[in-house]
């Protein structure tokens, strides 16, 4: 699977859409559903939450693990997608059209500090070894 | 260096994920743990379960021996083929390891013991050898490769692909085996559907297991089968139970023999023991997601007790989490429990297991 060139990543495999509004769409990247496998729950914060930057925000849960879910960027919870809680499995259907929640960014010199996609490639080349 | 069941390549080619699992390369899944798991419930689904060894115990005097040696009455099988699921006792009573037992001759029995304890278990088992019967015979079997061909029509499916195999397999009952050349077919399992563990010399494996892919049979890996057993209520050495737990502590007193004269390792500390705690049931009423070692809190007569899961995931039949849990003896099926999960304290019901068999919801 292709990284799409028009999303930012972390190390800890979420992925961030910053929208022209300037808010941030974040979900967990396509390689951390593979590694995960078939997704039976999320749970996802409150809309008005506010988190710092790499905080615990959310919980990925597949049969297998259960798996923390870190806040790319400090900000404030605007929209969550609570269609995932009837419907996990579109994780693993579509990693990057599944988004978990929105915020607004806290700090937007934060974003600078994402990984593109080819950065994000090069992490996961190094996980292989 | 991981130690390779005969089908290592087999799985490999088949594009499984491998884990280690205790020491063994095994496949977890082969794509999705959900679709392996629910091919089982509803068709046919195998299992590579080669990495558990069985045990041959040959001589005269092999009954008396296991008389002595496991928890359950090995007086219980009597019928060539006839198999019995029991534990082996320490003096104190926890379980070194949980086996099933094939009676084949009176001076033949194969046991089969999990992978994890082996090596345990065949010193242990040496060592009363040597001191209760030193003319047995013990010889692990690592030259045999063991499939496990589960669901509804598992049978059905080896039938068609093993020439000979339905005339003799037909009428076999439940936990009973019988032998074909040289292939050793039992009707046993560890999922709580109807199926076959086929013990089979080791280089004839993965033509077998290529041959049951071809009728439809879909390989499934250590997640589904951990799933699936956990519907079925059947306990995990190492998870549910230990040499720190006893097996009336473990939802296995129907396993256990306390009422024949016969002596064996463990009894004593048996009849001695007052179990204060509980193998139990528990269906999560909220959502999320119950997993092993988290915390369970709740009242008995007005007392709090604290206890723990054992084994906890999602049901993929149930579309809820379950759980098997140690917790006070004292709760009863229908008791509402709580359980730590992070920060939140969740919901859950106490209920009787198996949680499903035979594709069927019994909660």
């Amino acid at each position: 699977m292709s990284i799409p060139s028009d999303l930012k990543y972390t190390r800890s495999h979420e992925w961030v859409k910053i929208e022209a509004d300037g808010t941030a769409t974040v979900g967990i990247t396509d390689h951390a559903q593979e590694l995960l496998g078939d997704m039976v729950f999320v749970e996802l914060p409150k809309v008005g939450d506010s988190f710092s930057q790499k905080q615990e925000c959310a919980v990925a849960e597949s049969v297998k693990a259960a798996a923390d879910v870190y806040s790319p960027i400090s900000g404030e919870v605007i929209e969550v997608n609570s269609a995932l809680a009837d419907s996990p499995e579109k994780i693993n259907q579509d990693a990057f059209g599944s988004w978990l929640f929105k915020l607004k960014p806290g700090n937007p010199a934060e974003l600078d500090g994402l990984l593109d996609a080819a950065g994000y490639q090069e992490v996961l080349d190094n996980e292989d070894h | 260096m991981l130690k390779k069941t005969p089908l290592n390549e087999t799985h490999r080619q088949m594009n499984a994920k491998m884990v280690d699992f205790g020491g063994w390369d095994m496949p977890l899944h082969y794509g999705s743990q959900l679709e392996e798991h629910h091919k089982v419930r509803q068709d046919a689904g195998m299992f590579d379960v080669s990495h558990m060894l069985p045990v041959d115990i040959k001589g005269d005097g092999t009954r008396e021996f296991l008389r002595k040696l496991v928890a359950n009455n090995v007086d219980k099988i009597t019928v060539p083929g006839k198999a019995l699921y029991t534990c082996m006792l320490t003096p104190q009573g926890g379980i070194i390891d949980d086996l099933i037992i094939y009676f084949l001759t009176e001076s033949w029995f194969r046991i089969v013991v999990n992978a994890g304890t082996a090596d345990k278990d065949v010193a242990w088992i040496l060592k009363q050898r040597d001191a209760l019967a030193p003319g047995l015979e013990i010889t692990p079997r690592r030259d045999l490769a063991m499939i496990a061909v589960q669901g509804p029509n598992a049978r059905a499916k080896v039938w068609q692909v093993l020439p000979g195999s339905q005339a003799v397999t037909e009428d076999l009952k439940i936990f009973q085996s019988t032998t074909l050349d040289h292939f050793f077919i039992a009707r046993t399992g560890y999922t709580g559907e109807d199926g076959f563990e086929i013990i089979l010399p080791a280089e004839e494996a993965p033509t077998f297991w290529k041959s049951l892919h071809a009728v439809g049979v879909a390989p499934a890996g250590l997640g589904a089968r951990d799933t699936l057993r956990l519907e079925a209520g059947m306990n995990l050495y190492g998870q549910d139970m230990d040499e720190s737990t006893s097996p009336l502590e473990s939802g296995l007193n129907w396993t256990v023999d306390l009422k024949s004269e016969r002596d064996f390792i463990g009894k004593q500390a048996l009849l001695d023991s007052n179990p204060k705690q509980q193998l139990a049931g528990l269906v999560l009423l909220d959502r999320g997601v119950l997993r092993s070692h988290q915390k369970v809190v709740g009242q008995v007569n007005g007392q709090a007790f604290e206890g723990e899961i054992t084994s906890g995931g999602f049901s993929p039949t149930i579309n809820q989490s379950i759980a098997l849990a140690r917790i006070d003896a004292g709760v009863s099926p229908g008791d509402e429990v709580h359980v730590l999960v992070r920060d939140k304290q969740l919901r859950a019901k106490v209920v009787k297991y198996p949680f499903v068999r035979n594709g069927k919801v019994l909660i």
